[in-house]
């Protein structure tokens, strides 16, 4: 068989997919991953993890690195930061072209793509990101001492997230687009208790508007379609995440969240593809619960690889 | 130090020292955090291919950072990691926050002739 015939590809190296390629790897399949982005997944936005069994606290790049170390050491062959150009997933053989150029092959192909965090998509969003606009509170909370700024979102990052910058903010302006949060009472509390927030509800940023760097933004009201303008130092985006499956449509079965369907062994509805991770349609993303996902899945393309080879071989 | 396979400027002798020497250079300069760990990791991948350019990391809150984040080009960043690329000694192009592959290979090809 040729060098770029694999006996499994993962697609994408988070907790799910890193877990696959140690079990498959483990098991002896020749294993390839395929990652569009940083190695490790939304596990590297973690600062510290204190919920994985096993460890008191980690923080995200370290696990990340150990879970990869674990699946090369096992003799997966990881390939990161590539763009997968063309799937073709029916048929016993899969292939997989990257880049344009490289084509892989398979007789399994598990997608553990994850999910990324929204963006807004409104003007202004990309000239000022990094120059008033953060997407993650922890790294960039302390350029905003002493500022005026606003969290948009209602979730419980959102929410955790602008009592956690009321350490350097001057105010913090909680701006969500419903007339409720969907998030823990607890954090609710939290923030209406916290001196320093104040809540925009029924409202969405329209704009962002600056010169060198963020001055201000526009805001509409949900109800009136009002716009007010408010002069603002920084905005951090924290409206929740959603799959990585838009390659995927029209290809696998997804649900009407875009979410991959499968079943209790992690079976796509194609023969041989199965699915891991966040990216699945399930109540809970956790890691602990996409390491689980990529070791049925693993487990369940070791079972399906063999049955193939004995049905080939009668 | 930073926990990545760049080199490391850890001096302000360094800094200037890899300046003199290299006609190309990108110095990402950040903490180990989720921001700026895509960019070590794309910078580690590219180092191969981009033999014409040096690859460097500096830690944003040691005293050596202050000579990125004192830059004129940096001022009005506040997104880690503030990623500076300099040809012969001189800043070209500057970003702050995170940036994807495509966003660092079209900076590199664009300033930094092969
Ligand atoms: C800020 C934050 C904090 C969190 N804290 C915790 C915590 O403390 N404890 C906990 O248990 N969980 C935590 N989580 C949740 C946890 O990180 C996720 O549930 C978990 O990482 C999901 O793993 P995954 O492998 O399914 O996907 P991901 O981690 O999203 O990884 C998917 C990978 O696939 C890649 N990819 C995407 N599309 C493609 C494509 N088309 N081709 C190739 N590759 C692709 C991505 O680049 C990525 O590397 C946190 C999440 C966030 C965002």
């Amino acid at each position: 068989m040729n060098e770029n015939h694999y006996d499994v590809i993962v697609i994408g190296a988070g907790p799910a997919g890193l877990t696959a390629g140690i079990y498959l790897a483990r098991g002896k399949m020749k294993t390839l991953i395929l990652n569009e982005g940083t190695v490790g997944g939304q596990m590297v936005l973690t600062h510290e993890i204190a919920n994985y069994p096993g460890i008191e606290k980690i923080s995200g790049f370290q696990l990340s690195r150990t879970m990869r170390n674990q699946a090369t050491a096992f003799g997966a062959v990881i390939k990161s930061n590539i763009k997968i150009s063309k799937l073709s997933l029916n048929g016993e053989i899969k292939s997989v072209e990257i880049n344009n150029k490289e084509t892989f092959t398979a007789g399994v192909v598990i997608f553990a793509t994850g999910g990324k965090s929204r963006n807004l998509s409104i003007p202004g969003e990309d000239e000022f990101k990094g120059k008033g606009i953060s997407y993650c509170a922890t790294c960039d909370g302390d350029f905003f001492q002493d500022k005026n700024i606003i969290v948009v979102g209602g979730g419980n990052s959102a929410l955790e997230e602008a009592v956690s910058l009321t350490k350097y903010a001057k105010s913090v302006t909680i701006v969500h687009q419903f007339d409720h949060f969907q998030a823990f009472d607890h954090a609710i509390e939290e923030a209406k208790n916290n001196p320093k927030i104040s809540m925009m509800m029924e409202s969405k940023l329209a704009e962002f508007i600056g010169t060198e760097k963020l001055e201000k933004v526009k805001i509409q009201n949900q109800s009136s379609n009002e716009i007010v303008e408010k002069p603002i130092d920084g905005v951090f985006i924290l409206i929740g995440y959603e799959p990585n499956t838009e390659k995927l449509k029209g290809i696998i079965a997804l649900n009407a969240r875009n979410e991959i369907v499968t079943n209790d062994k992690m079976e796509t509805n194609i023969s041989g593809v199965y699915a891991a991770g966040d990216s699945t349609a399930k109540q809970f993303r956790q890691i602990t619960t996409a390491v689980a996902d990529g070791t049925i899945a693993a487990l369940s393309a070791i079972e399906y690889l063999n049955a193939q080879k004995i049905k080939d071989a009668a | 130090m930073l926990q990545t396979n760049l080199t490391h400027l850890t001096s302000e002798e360094k800094f200037n020292q890899t300046l003199k020497e290299n006609e190309n250079v990108m110095v990402c300069c950040g903490r180990m955090g989720p921001m700026c760990i895509p960019v070590y990791e794309a910078m580690e991948e590219l180092e191969p291919t981009y033999k014409n350019v040096k690859f460097a990391d500096m830690e944003f809150d040691s005293p050596t950072g202050n000579l990125i984040r004192s830059l004129p080009e940096t001022k009005n960043f506040n997104g880690l990691p503030f990623t500076v690329y300099f040809k012969n000694g001189k800043v070209v192009k500057a970003t702050s926050s995170i940036q994807s592959m495509d966003q660092i290979t079209n900076i590199l090809d664009s300033n930094f002739t092969k």
